[in-house]
């Protein structure tokens, strides 16, 4: 077995980063889901999920993704990604994601589009 | 590619059970890196594997509780140069009806209770070929990667 999700939150001005390191499953989504959905009800209406410690996701992970970004539409939030590995931002891709979530390069282009956004 | 030969084969036994795609993913990924396989398509096998192993486990029902891994280096008959890596993921369950399989699409799995269902489309976008053969048998999903 490995190891469960390791998350790190940072509450910025307006936004709200959350850091994965590990393997995003069932149970590594469910606890991004618990973790967005707290900052939703913090007041954070604009989210960051940064994947750089994360190399490998599966479907059921990505499913759960999904139903955040569900939420974040019905709360006229916003969910974007970042530092992305090719295939799982290919994944991404493939399944429709990006037409729902933008996908920045790395966390310095969200941030600055992000909270320009928010502002 | 189905006029290449195969120039090596490998066939290994798991046992189904959580988190056992990674150890199956391990396994693909090591053999695409040994005949030089870019980074990224490494990456992509991985994703189709573990994707191909979760439906086995969720899916397959299989009484033997096993699945079968195949991994085929595949190139031209007569020369050594590896072209393609043939994986093939089996198991001995209850099979399904592929013709009733529907694409998921991402507007409607927004509006629905049901999430998932992503899984082939996913490995089909990620792989080269990709064929998938059930019956009563078990399911066998074959998948090529070219280098």
């Amino acid at each position: 077995m490995t190891e469960g999700l390791k998350l790190k939150v940072e509450r910025r001005d307006g936004l709200a980063v959350i850091y994965t390191e590990g393997y995003i499953n069932n149970q590594g989504g469910e606890e991004i889901a618990e973790a967005a959905y707290g900052l939703l009800d913090e007041g954070f209406g604009t989210l960051l999920l940064n994947l750089a410690g994360t190399k490998i996701v599966n479907s059921i992970g990505i499913s759960i993704l999904i139903e955040i970004i569900e939420k974040m539409i019905e709360v006229e939030g916003r969910l974007s990604f970042c530092h992305l590995t090719p295939t799982i931002e290919k994944t991404f891709h493939i399944m429709g994601l990006a037409q729902y979530a933008s996908i920045f390069p790395d966390e310095q282009a969200a941030v600055t589009e992000l909270q320009a956004g928010a502002s | 590619m189905s006029e290449l030969g195969v120039l090596e084969e490998t066939h290994l036994t798991f046992r189904l059970a959580p988190e056992m795609e990674l150890e199956v993913r391990a396994c693909a990924c090591e053999m695409a890196k040994s005949i030089r396989m870019s980074t990224d398509k490494v990456e992509e096998v991985g994703m189709a594997v573990v994707e191909a192993c979760i439906n086995a486990i969720e899916h397959s029902r299989a009484a033997d509780g096993q699945l079968h891994l195949g991994l085929a280096v595949l190139g031209s008959a007569g020369a050594d140069e590896p072209q393609g890596l043939r994986i093939t993921i089996q198991d001995q369950g209850v099979g399904f009806d592929c013709s009733k399989l529907v694409p998921p699409r991402i507007e409607d799995n927004l509006k629905s209770i049901r999430k998932r269902g992503w899984g082939l489309k996913i490995i089909e976008g990620l792989m080269d070929e990709v064929n998938v053969l059930s019956g009563e048998g078990g399911t066998s999903v074959v998948m090529l990667k070219v280098l």
